[in-house]
């Protein structure tokens, strides 16, 4: 059974027509990569998913888990174990990371029944996957994401989807603004992630990223859509001749 | 219907949260409603208070009736119809009680129900608490271990009669009868509040507190604070205040005075939590307050801390008049406002002296449909040479139909001072709570998240017992506030 399944999915925002007609499925263990011009649609497609209230959703559905969610709210789907990495993470002036990781760490506990950490073993864990992901102690004493680098920020996302511990785990070009180190670092960071009992959808341009967290299968999105799936080489083919083979062939 | 259980039900009818909405089914003594000369020679006489406090109030009494409400303030509110207020309101038997055995139980149950035991074995470490319940102070804690150091801790309506040089040396020294209508009403018809005389070279071997509680319907509530800390000496205070909640607006107007001699220092901390009224304006506390300290002697420190959540409309400007060379005056504020609440506060900081230092730090934040002013003064006199001055004022506006204002005022009559003002304004944005919620925190504990975050420079002044309660309470005070 999928853990997440996207059935025929429209989406707009005012008069823009965005995601038209997209259907994917995701099992547990698998890792799908989305790829697609600018404009195609993917940051939005994660946005409809995570539960952005911008969006006008006509026609389709999105189980997580056997569970339609299109009706539920972000906090309550978040808890539900879906993440979202941004493409864009959001400032939080006058919250630390550390505050910040403390509050969703606890807030995710208490909605799984388990009781709150505090203290030692609270900053234990974090330092412990902070530290695989080569974030330094300051940094989590800096407020969220105010004066990050691009990387700290890519790697700030990868951090608090380690303390989560999603079902499903969408990440938004996540290899973007990183260096080749921050790649290696995030790349590994996210392979580690990798589980059985996971699901991850990861959205970008470049088979860079892909040569750290290889793919199960590729999907090709255009215009708000899928339009054609297969394995890792497709990536390889869409790096070498770009997107117009499948414009035009389709 | 009893009081107790009419309330009880509308609680419960009520969808706001305010927890403190209760009230207490006591057995009072009461003074007819309304104010003239009797009244106040009545109050006076039930304190059994010597002439010269009554002099003294007669005085005040006098003065007010030639003052005018002052209406400069952004504040909106009905007229206040002074006759039609019980000035005094207190609960039966708790005239000359010894020990804590002799308190009502109804009463303690109260202030445990606020979580305030004044039980001394289960009080909070290293807090002494003085509860003053309407009109008058029912019970003052851990007395004997203060009394030991030479420090007294006691509802002023006791000092008046125990410590007479002291409270006639320093009453109205800060804060004239005729320094506004509402301290000239004060002073007519104050009721009780604390007395704090800290000697020479004592550091105040634990927090001082007063909690105060407005219950009685229809009642104003005056208190009166004094606090004096000799030279070399330090205090700690904390003053908390809930009231019950109810449909028609209640009246508080109190006045307190802090005087620091050479080198003293006395850190004043309030977390003000009066019923602000519903969602829909109705009810709630019209808090208009005058908190003023004289750092008098060199080297001396006056502290305000205040986290200000409730009332329906707020009125305050702690300040400090710093006459010693080298003293500091500061000032930390958060002032929260929601649904139809006003809040007109600030400070003033009045340069004497050489070398002064005043810091103003102020948090608004405004929700719903409020409206948060801070007004501050920074002035500074010819003789304070080389005095400075930094005031930093931010607002933080959740939803659009709320408005935040900043009226700085800034006078400078000796060119070798230095003052600076910076004031910034942001908004809690779509895209900050969808981050939050996104990670699975529910959209209030997205905005007390970003809320506690933005006054975190005011809220680490707060004496470490009560900085945790303020955070919650904060979250508590925006509920509803988005979405
Ligand atoms: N708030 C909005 N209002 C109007 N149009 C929008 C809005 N958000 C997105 N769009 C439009 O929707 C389309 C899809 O945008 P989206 O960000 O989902 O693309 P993308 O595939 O993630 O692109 P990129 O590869 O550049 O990140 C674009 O044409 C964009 O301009
Ligand atoms: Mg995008």
């Amino acid at each position: 059974m999928s853990l997440l399944k996207i059935e025929d999915l429209y989406a707009s925002i005012g008069d823009e027509k965005i995601l038209n007609g997209l259907s994917l499925q995701i099992n547990a263990g698998e890792t799908h990569a989305i790829m697609g011009p600018n404009g195609s649609g993917k940051s939005t497609l994660s946005y409809v998913l995570s539960g952005r209230e911008d969006y006008d959703v006509s026609k389709g559905s999105v189980f997580l888990d056997s569970k339609e969610i299109l009706d539920i709210e972000a906090d309550e789907r978040s808890r539900l174990g879906l993440f979202l990495a941004f493409q864009y993470p959001i400032e939080l002036p006058g919250v630390t990371g550390m505050t910040f990781l403390r509050t969703i760490i606890n807030s995710s506990r208490v909605a799984k029944n388990l009781p709150e950490l505090e203290g030692i073993e609270l900053v234990k864990l974090i330092r412990e996957k902070a530290a695989e992901l080569e974030i330094s102690q300051d940094m989590l004493k800096r407020f969220v994401n105010v004066g990050f680098s691009g990387g700290e920020k890519k790697r700030f996302e990868i951090l608090q989807m380690a303390l989560l511990d999603p079902k499903i785990a969408v990440l938004d070009e996540t290899d973007s603004g990183l260096d080749v180190d921050a790649l290696r670092i995030v790349g590994k960071g996210v392979t580690n992630l990798k589980s059985k009992d996971r699901g991850m959808l990861v959205i970008t341009h470049y088979q860079r990223l892909l040569d750290h967290i290889i793919p199960d299968f590729v999907h090709i999105m255009v215009k708000g859509k899928i339009i054609q799936s297969g394995g890792p080489d497709l990536a390889k083919l869409v790096e070498k001749e770009g997107y117009k083979s499948f414009l035009n062939g389709n | 219907m009893p009081i107790q259980e009419e309330t009880i039900e509308q609680v419960n009818l009520a969808t706001s949260k305010y927890k403190y909405g209760f009230s207490t089914d006591l057995e009072v003594d009461k003074a007819p409603k309304g104010l003239d000369e009797n009244i106040i020679r009545l109050i006076s006489s039930k304190k059994n208070e010597p002439e010269w406090m009554l002099d003294w109030r007669l005085k005040a009494f006098e003065i007010w009736k030639k003052m005018k409400e002052p209406e400069w303030a952004k504040v909106n509110y009905p007229k206040i119809d002074y006759q039609d207020i019980y000035y005094y309101s207190a609960p039966k038997n708790t005239e000359k009680l010894k020990s804590l055995d002799e308190v009502d139980p109804e009463l303690l149950k109260t202030y445990e129900k606020l979580g305030i035991p004044l039980n001394e074995q289960k009080a909070l470490a290293g807090v002494a608490v003085d509860a003053v319940f309407d009109s008058v102070s029912v019970v003052t804690t851990f007395r004997k271990q203060l009394e030991e150091k030479g420090v007294i801790f006691c509802p002023i309506s006791e000092a008046i009669k125990t410590h007479p040089e002291l409270v006639k040396k320093y009453i109205g020294s800060v804060i004239p009868r005729h320094d506004n209508y509402f301290s000239a009403l004060n002073s007519a018809v104050f009721t009780d509040g604390s007395f704090v005389y800290i000697p020479k070279g004592v550091r105040c071997p634990m927090e001082l507190s007063t909690y105060f509680r407005i219950n009685e319907k229809n009642t104003g509530q005056f208190e009166r604070t004094l606090i004096i800390a000799d030279d070399d000496s330090y205090v700690s205070y904390l003053e908390g205040c809930t009231a019950p909640q109810r449909d028609e607006n209640q009246l508080h107007a109190a006045v307190v005075e802090l005087i620091t001699h050479d080198n003293a220092e006395i850190k004043y901390s309030t977390v003000q939590n009066w019923f602000p009224g519903d969602e829909n304006g109705k009810g709630g506390i019209f808090n208009f307050v005058t908190k003023r300290g004289s750092c008098l002697g060199k080297n001396s420190k006056i502290s305000w801390t205040q986290v200000e959540t409730g009332s329906a409309v707020t009125w305050k400007y702690p300040s400090c008049i710093l006459h010693g060379d080298n003293s500091v005056g500061e000032f930390y504020s958060v002032a929260i406002t929601n649904n139809f609440q006003q809040a007109d506060t600030g400070t003033k900081m009045i340069h004497l002296g050489k070398n002064t230092k005043s810091t103003i730090i102020s948090k608004g934040i405004s929700a719903g449909k409020s409206q948060n002013t801070y007004r501050g003064k920074v002035l500074m006199q010819p003789g304070a040479k080389n005095a400075r001055n930094f005031t930093q004022c931010d607002s933080l506006l959740i939803g659009d139909k709320c408005g935040a204002h900043t009226i700085p005022y800034i006078t400078s009559k000796n060119p070798s001072a230095n003052i600076e003002h910076e004031a910034t304004t942001s908004k809690i944005s779509e895209d900050q709570l969808f981050y939050c919620l996104s990670r699975g925190l529910s959209e209030e504990e997205a905005v007390s998240l970003i809320v506690n975050g933005f006054c975190k420079e005011v809220m680490k002044e707060l004496p470490m017992e009560f900085s945790v309660e303020a955070q919650k309470l904060i979250g508590i005070s925006l509920e509803g506030s988005v979405g």
